[in-house]
């Protein structure tokens, strides 16, 4: 099965490989995984007071579909707010990326890791309210 | 109705005994070899070839524990590979990176030793959960704890498929 160009791009040039400091109360950090490819996703966002995504960093073992789906919802969240990151949906990335269908799980596991890292930041911004 | 344990005359249960298993499978392989039904009528011929086909695929499913556990669970309409069900216990996804990184490390490495290291921890990781299986699912009978476990199992095996594949490409 070939890749479309935009796949082998991130794929070759993944964008915003690597972390931010998880313990930083302005970090979120979202892991998924999916057991049928053995693949894991992990994608950390840096939120400005402001509710602005700053940073996204991405780390992903699995196939090329799944880099390339975590390096371009990492350019794609600089710059959203947490509830426009929270809005993307999986067929948005599978479009960008022109994923064949055995591949839309990929763009999945991209979209749930976003959700939960929204999760993270948020359960983070209650309990420091709640302080 | 019958199912690859019946099949093999097998109690429906996770701890099976293997040697059965490929006693079972033989016998069956025997009995449906093609050699024996060379002058049988086709509709025979044809019966015996889908027997052996589908003993084929059921030795293949109920000989490794994480697709033993995955028929199992299917037997109970629950399907462990479900692509859109992506949480995993976070502990677990860390660790799953951790050895990813290890296995990363010692193949740029070249680094044989390492990676039997690695591949030895991973199996006798693989072996505690296959104990834990054994609990959930043939004594507690907690399906949705066994699902837990049989997607960890999975997770497991790939890395030690893929820990493999490097020494072979290193050797």
């Amino acid at each position: 099965m070939a890749y479309s160009d935009k796949v082998l791009d991130h794929y070759e040039n993944p964008r915003n490989v690597g972390s931010l400091d998880k313990n930083d109360p302005q970090v979120g950090t979202g892991m998924v995984g999916a057991p049928a490819c053995g693949d894991v996703m992990k994608l950390m966002i840096k939120v400005n007071d402001d509710g602005i995504i700053e940073d996204a960093k991405f780390k992903t073992y699995g196939c090329g579909s799944a880099i390339a789906s975590s390096s371009l919802v990492t350019e794609w969240l600089k710059g959203r707010t947490i509830d426009e990151a929270y809005a993307i949906k999986n067929s948005e990335i599978a479009e960008e990326l022109a994923l064949p269908p055995v591949k839309i799980h990929c763009s999945v596991l991209a979209e749930d890791a976003i959700k939960a890292a929204v999760a993270d930041i948020k359960a983070k911004q209650s309990a420091k309210v709640e302080a | 109705m019958q199912n690859y344990f019946s099949l093999f005359q097998l109690p429906q249960q996770f701890a099976i005994d293997l040697k059965q298993l490929e006693t079972s499978y033989r016998g069956i392989q025997s009995a449906s070899h093609p050699d024996r039904f060379v002058s049988a009528a086709p509709a025979e011929r044809l019966q015996s070839m889908q027997l052996a086909t589908t003993a084929n695929e059921a030795y293949a499913t109920l000989k490794t524990p994480a697709r033993r556990a995955c028929y199992l669970l299917s037997l109970h309409d629950i399907n462990a590979l479900n692509e859109s069900n992506t949480a995993m216990s976070m502990d677990f996804l860390m660790q799953q990176m951790e050895w990813r990184e290890a296995l990363d490390d010692a193949k740029q490495a070249k680094n044989i030793n390492q990676l039997e290291a690695l591949a030895k921890l991973l199996q006798s990781e693989a072996k505690s959960l296959q104990a834990e299986l054994t609990d959930q699912l043939d004594e507690k009978k907690d399906l949705s704890a066994a699902t837990d476990i049989t997607r960890k199992l999975i997770f497991i095996d790939k890395v030690i498929t893929d820990i493999h594949q490097a020494i072979e490409q290193i050797e």
